[in-house]
């Protein structure tokens, strides 16, 4: 006695991100199993799931840092073709470099420390080939203005600033070619509440004035209701039900998502 | 008058894993609705008239049925759309009125109503002069159009609320008690858009904890009370 939905018939365009069936195990940890996702342009998808769940694990597959041990992944962009895992290292490179933008949780993976802010952001835009000094600074800039960082502090390092500032670096570094799609891994955990306030709201605008599409995985369920359009929730490597966010926060189907949104204070 | 909805054996309950338990909500529902027609759904406390606002919204999922809205784009059944569809008939033609702002951290009032309008391609400044009209209309006092409604108290949240979720007509309009903690002003404003409103062609659902407030809008009205056959669920308002 259940429904299933159907496949889209209003919108026409092919989704942006496809990925099908991907599996990933860490010797007898089976950390991703069987999952497959669809994001639509402009789509935000949020995945939700407690440590452990395989969540940032598939974020990463999707930002072509880890290899799955089956499963295909494909973006729907003129430069890439066929399955994204199946790229050479240089190809992955290059493709991240330029389409796909990341946050992480932990501003030292994406960021390095001691660099100026615009030197971080900037790097970003020469591995993509920008080598015209100007040009460099001036979209390093704006892509740091669009962050919301203040424009007072360009030449200091990340090391030096505080939480809500470097996760606004690692953003502006994340869009400063305009990637096609953009991952962000708890972007706002461990931040004070008034500073992840402001990172949700920069993300917002980003959003709506942008038309990114978005992959955000976070344990907190504040932060994917606010961003998210679509809710994947993840356990132990696998997704027990995915949906509409208010569906997903307000009718739960599944006993575990039940449990993750009656635990939320 | 072109038919907007057909609700056929619409059917809705809980199943709550952790008692062990399911909870019926409605059964078997069936009615249509055509463009311009207000429809008032009545029934004691916990009849399930929210909760059939919602499933049609499809922030609930049915349990069996059939809910055809005949868009824009063609006809679709909502209980089975794909998410992306329901996201863009949300964006166009399917607005709901709750009794509750979903305000966010450091967004305006005024930026908050013109929302609607920005995302369906209006430029901002025409959005935002547009909203600033329907916040006065609703009396929201100017100094707190750029101000942050997370602050404000329920009645004031209300009408920017409000504001926001009728500032685009809609082809189909889902009211959850709009008019709960209004003024005297506000509900007079509220009336009078949606007068405009139906009158330009939006099919409305409602739901109201004093009908006599928008009595002169309805003109049909569903009896939800559990038990009752279909025929004897419908009353046309003469």
């Amino acid at each position: 006695m259940t429904i299933t939905i159907d496949a889209p018939t209003l919108v026409k365009a092919a989704p942006l991100l496809r990925a099908q069936n991907v599996s990933k195990t860490y010797g007898a940890v089976q950390a991703v199993r069987d999952v497959s996702a669809e994001v639509f342009p402009g789509e935000v998808l949020g995945i939700v799931g407690e440590s452990g769940s395989g969540k940032s694990t598939f974020l990463r597959m999707l930002n072509l840092e880890e290899t799955p041990d089956s499963g295909s992944y494909t973006l729907d962009l003129p430069e890439v073709e066929g399955n994204l895992f199946d790229l050479d290292r240089f190809a992955r490179r290059m493709l991240c470099a330029t389409r796909i933008g990341i946050v992480y949780q932990n501003p030292h993976l994406g960021l390095l420390m001691k660099h100026s802010s615009s030197g971080n952001v900037a790097e970003r835009l020469l591995v993509a080939g920008e080598r015209r000094f100007a040009v460099l600074r001036e979209k390093a800039s704006d892509a740091l203005e669009v962050s919301e960082f203040p424009l007072d502090r360009l030449d200091a390092p990340p090391a030096e600033l505080s939480g809500g500032m470097q996760q606004r670096v690692q953003l502006a570094k994340a869009i400063a070619l305009e990637p096609a799609l953009l991952l962000l891994d708890e972007p706002t955990t461990g931040l004070d509440v008034s500073v992840q306030a402001l990172v949700l709201d920069t993300l917002k605008q980003l959003q709506q004035d942008r038309k990114i599409t978005m992959v955000i995985v976070s344990h907190d369920l504040g932060v994917i209701r606010t961003l998210a359009d679509r809710v994947m929730v993840m356990r132990r490597g696998e997704v027990v039900e995915a949906g509409l966010a208010d569906q997903i926060f307000q009718d739960p189907q599944h006993a575990y998502t039940q449990q993750l949104v009656h635990a939320k204070l | 008058m072109t038919t907007v909805l057909e609700v056929q054996g619409l059917t809705k309950g809980f199943t709550m894993h952790h008692l062990g338990n399911h909870l019926a909500a409605f059964d078997q529902i069936s009615f249509d609705l055509k463009a311009g027609e207000f429809l008032l759904l009545k029934g004691q406390n916990g009849a399930g008239k929210s909760t059939l606002l919602r499933t049609l919204y499809r922030s609930y999922i049915a349990q069996a049925g059939q809910v055809i809205f005949h868009s824009n784009h063609g006809a679709i059944d909502l209980l089975r759309a794909a998410d992306v569809d329901i996201t863009l008939l949300r964006r166009e033609e399917i607005g709901f009125v709750t009794q509750f702002l979903v305000a966010r951290p450091r967004v305006s009032a005024e930026a908050l109503v013109a929302e609607p309008l920005r995302l369906a391609g209006h430029s901002a400044e025409a959005a935002l002069q547009e909203a600033r009209k329907w916040l006065a209309e609703f009396g929201v006092k100017g100094d707190l159009w750029r101000a942050y409604p997370t602050t404000f108290s329920g009645g004031e949240q209300q009408k920017v609320n409000l504001a926001r979720a009728l500032i685009l007509p809609q082809k189909l309009l889902l009211l959850d008690e709009p008019t709960a903690s209004l003024d005297v002003k506000a509900r007079a404003a509220l009336v009078a858009r949606l007068k405009e409103l139906k009158a330009a062609g939006t099919a409305m659902i409602g739901v109201f904890h004093h009908p006599d407030d928008v009595a002169q809008l309805i003109d049909r009205v569903i009896d939800l009370t559990p038990g009752l056959e279909n025929e004897e669920r419908e009353d046309v308002v003469v």
